[in-house]
């Protein structure tokens, strides 16, 4: 009696370890017998869930990329001081401050000038720089760069200035001379304009910005929220979305949506199918291993549990290697169409993880619910 | 013997040749809704990119430079030159007349409102609401509510031929109107249909009829300039070269494509006198969102073909996999490695078929569906679609199955037939 422990619990703990042991070892043995089936199941749960992860990530973050191409449309949020009057000074900087990284800021202001031989055309002052980045689709020969420079509209150009040359602009009698340096086309109001520089319309015609051009990027949620902020911060203004540009997106982006929803529907729904169908006629062409387990005395509980373990672990490892192989394509597919990363989303693991699990599961039961019904003695006889 | 076992193969084995039916039919269908909806996603997106306006302007030839700002025009009204409505249906005669899915005159004219001291100055645009126009013997329908699809109306729409007007949101802030109520135009009192919201310039204006416009003007029959919207193709190097530098084959290339650059050739062919070009806001925008939505759909179909082409390989060969015993069995019977594979390649053969057939009505049934659901107008499928899609399941089919039947064949038929395997 030199053991202070007591045999039972000994044997009890035993029994418990080998027990264990045992399953681990039928479960890995299983694996290795039978790779060839092992590896097509495998192999169908690793494309389903690499589809279901790829679709998954396009879905949200495809969304992302589209709004960020039609941001090339220009502004989609237009601030106006009341009754066409001036904005405060420091409107652009509190905008600047309000929009931050997810937009950009261009401001505007306007005036009718007269020509040298008396007529009318209308000037703009502006930030070049910015307005490169604004409005992508102006057809400019070349960007002014410094003081005196001035772009001006294809219209505009013959009416301002002859052949070319620098011309002459008045404004309440103070003058401005202007070197043409592009031309611009837009098919649009702005053919008719001229555009300066701000620092040189302001210092010529102390007419200080009268309109805000602001290319919000995000939700039609986020970008009501900033017109909001925007009307609060700046109370004399009136800010308001440029409807034509809101609503066509919207409207293009919704349908893209839909589109790609039902596309990721059919696909993983397709790919779910595909593995119900595999791993089904795997698990049932294994009846013999199931006959052998009840015959040895096997309960139906611990079978059970055996082959749900297996579809488990297989759902779960082809869920991670395709969850690998998904987040490469939804890049390589934002590498080829946006030449932009596609980030990979870990959020969308667990329910790829799960996903499949379950499906792995699904395909267990129904044919070992089948199985149960039948004698072991009659499976293993062969028949 | 072979057509035998063949028969034999498909009544016995219906379970798994069900399996694997089943696997190839969803691929085949899921590979034949996605190509369906890619091919026809260009258009679909394209028509629905029409929802930003017209993406061309005809204005006269002669024009005088537009002096407006923030759409209040500061040009006398009667300068400048104008086109003429009487040619307009014109615009629905020109080669790519079913590309154009509308357009809106605009006749903008400076008026006086109200009387007396409240008297103020401002711009009433006359244009189609949703007019009837006649070319020859087709009648169509076509205004602002065909081009400019984001103005909302709170009350009702004006008739064409009334003297009824909308009042910009703005505007009728300012001057307390109500949809209903009247609204005193130049001494003359019209009738307030209902107010508009389009965050532009209109939201200062009164839109009116074009005749009402007209009859302000003093000026019958006169068009400022015209908003056409057109169904066109993403520009590309052709599209951007000068008509008049190209040789004539060049030429009946570029005049027959529908690039927003050859259909304001046209426009500006079909009325005298105008200068017609393209919006470039809206025309060299869509063509990259388009590009983009496109290639997106396409690398998805790519995703899609290989995700179902690989599914139906792995049930193929796991279908051939179990039937080991079987090629024991047919080997031990003294059958030949090309008899035995023949018959497993005839039987996926037979199988790709059916799937494919049964798989390529189911996609297109798909397709169909969702070009319901989410354009709201038919998509259709190519006949030609049909062979290519059923060739392409046969492949797959044969090349998920050629690894496992050479496994299977090769397979020593003792151990096979004992169970070893």
């Amino acid at each position: 009696m030199s053991d202070p422990r007591p045999a039972q619990t000994v044997a009890a703990r035993r029994e418990g370890s080998h027990h264990t042991s045992m399953f681990l070892r039928m479960l890995v043995r299983a694996a290795v017998l039978r790779r060839g089936r092992a590896a097509s199941a495998l192999l169908a749960m690793m494309v389903a869930a690499a589809v279901t992860t790829a679709m998954l990530n396009l879905y949200v973050d495809a969304q992302a990329k589209l709004r960020k191409e039609f941001r090339s449309y220009g502004a989609n949020v237009v601030v106006v001081g009341n009754d066409g009057t001036s904005l405060p000074a420091d409107a652009v900087s509190k905008i600047e401050a309000l929009v931050g990284g997810r937009g950009l800021a261009v401001p505007f202001a306007y005036l009718v000038a007269r020509t040298a031989n008396g007529q009318s055309v209308v000037v703009a002052g502006t930030d070049f720089e910015r307005l490169q980045k604004l409005d992508r689709w102006w057809s400019v020969s070349a960007w002014p760069g410094g003081t005196g420079q001035a772009l001006v509209g294809r219209r505009a150009l013959p009416v301002v200035s002859e052949g070319g040359k620098p011309f002459d602009l008045l404004f309440q009698g103070r003058a401005i001379h202007l070197a043409p340096t592009g031309t611009l086309q837009t098919g649009a109001a702005e053919d008719s304009r001229v555009y300066l520089p701000m620092s040189d319309f302001v210092a010529w015609s102390r007419v200080q910005p009268s309109t805000v051009e602001i290319a919000v990027n995000g939700s039609p949620e986020q970008i009501n929220a900033i017109i909001g902020q925007l009307a609060d911060a700046l109370p004399t203004a009136d800010v308001h979305p440029v409807r034509q540009i809101v609503e066509g997106e919207a409207r293009v982006l919704g349908k893209t949506r839909a589109t790609l929803y039902a596309t990721a529907v059919l696909i993983i729904l397709t790919a779910a199918l595909c593995v119900l169908a595999t791993l089904t006629g795997w698990v049932f062409d294994r009846r013999r291993d199931f006959a052998i387990m009840k015959a040895l005395g096997a309960s139906e509980r611990l079978v059970g549990s055996f082959f749900a373990a297996e579809a488990a672990a297989l759902g779960a490892v082809g869920a991670l290697l395709g969850f690998v192989i998904g987040i490469g394509i939804a890049a390589w597919i934002g590498r080829v169409n946006f030449n932009a990363s596609v980030l990979p989303r870990l959020s969308v693991l667990p329910f790829v993880v799960a996903g499949s699990m379950a499906v792995a599961l699904l395909s267990a039961i129904v044919p070992m619910s089948l199985l149960r019904r039948v004698q072991p003695a009659i499976i293993l006889k062969g028949e | 013997m072979f057509a035998r076992l063949l028969y034999e193969s498909f009544r016995r084995q219906k379970r798994r040749k069900l399996l694997a039916g089943v696997a190839i039919t969803l691929g085949v269908a899921v590979a034949t809704a996605m190509i369906a909806v890619a091919t026809d996603i260009g258009d679909k997106i394209n028509r629905e990119l029409r929802t930003y306006g017209a993406n061309l302007l005809v204005t006269p030839q002669e024009d005088t430079l537009d002096v407006e700002i923030g759409g209040v025009n500061l040009k006398p009204p009667s300068d400048g030159s104008f086109l003429s409505e009487s040619d307009l249906p014109k615009i629905k005669g020109t080669f790519w007349r079913h590309n154009i899915l509308g357009f809106s005159p605009m006749l903008p004219v400076t008026v006086s409102l109200g009387e007396g001291s409240g008297a103020r100055s401002a711009t009433l645009v006359g244009t189609y609401f949703a007019k009837r126009v006649a070319f020859g013997k087709d009648e169509f329908t076509t205004g602002v509510r065909t081009t400019h699809l984001w103005w909302k109306v709170r009350g009702a729409w004006p008739a064409d031929d009334s003297a009824e007007v909308l009042v910009g949101e703005h505007l009728a802030a300012k001057l307390g109107e109500q949809p209903g109520g009247a609204v005193l135009v130049g001494g003359e009192s019209h009738r307030v249909a209902g107010i508009v919201s389009t965050g532009g310039a209109e939201d200062d204006q009164i839109v009116a009829p074009l005749s009402v416009a007209q009859q302000i003007m003093g000026r019958p029959g006169a068009v400022r300039r015209i908003f056409v919207s057109a169904l066109t193709k993403p520009e590309d190097a052709l599209a951007r070269r000068d008509p008049k530098s190209m040789n004539p084959e060049l030429f009946d290339r570029w005049y027959c494509s529908p690039y927003v650059q050859s259909i304001a050739y046209q426009l500006q062919e079909a009325i005298p006198h105008s200068h017609a070009e393209q919006i470039r806001q809206v025309a060299q925008n869509e063509g990259t969102v388009l590009s983009r939505i496109k290639g997106l759909m396409l690398l998805v179909t790519l995703a899609a073909l290989f995700a179902s082409a690989l599914a139906v390989s792995a049930a193929m060969a796991t279908a051939i996999f179990e039937r080991r015993r079987e090629v024991g069995l047919m080997k031990a019977l003294g059958g030949g490695n090309l008899a035995v594979a023949a018959l497993f390649f005839a039987e996926s053969a037979l199988l790709a078929i059916f799937g494919g057939t049964t798989g390529f009505i189911a996609g297109s049934i798909l397709a169909h569906r969702i070009g319901r659901s989410i354009f709201a107008s038919q998509i259709t499928i190519q006949p030609v679609l049909f062979p290519v899609i059923l060739a392409i399941a046969v492949i797959v089919t044969f090349a998920g199955s050629a690894a496992a039947i050479r496994r299977a064949v090769q397979f020593d038929p003792v151990f096979a037939l004992r169970g070893d395997a």
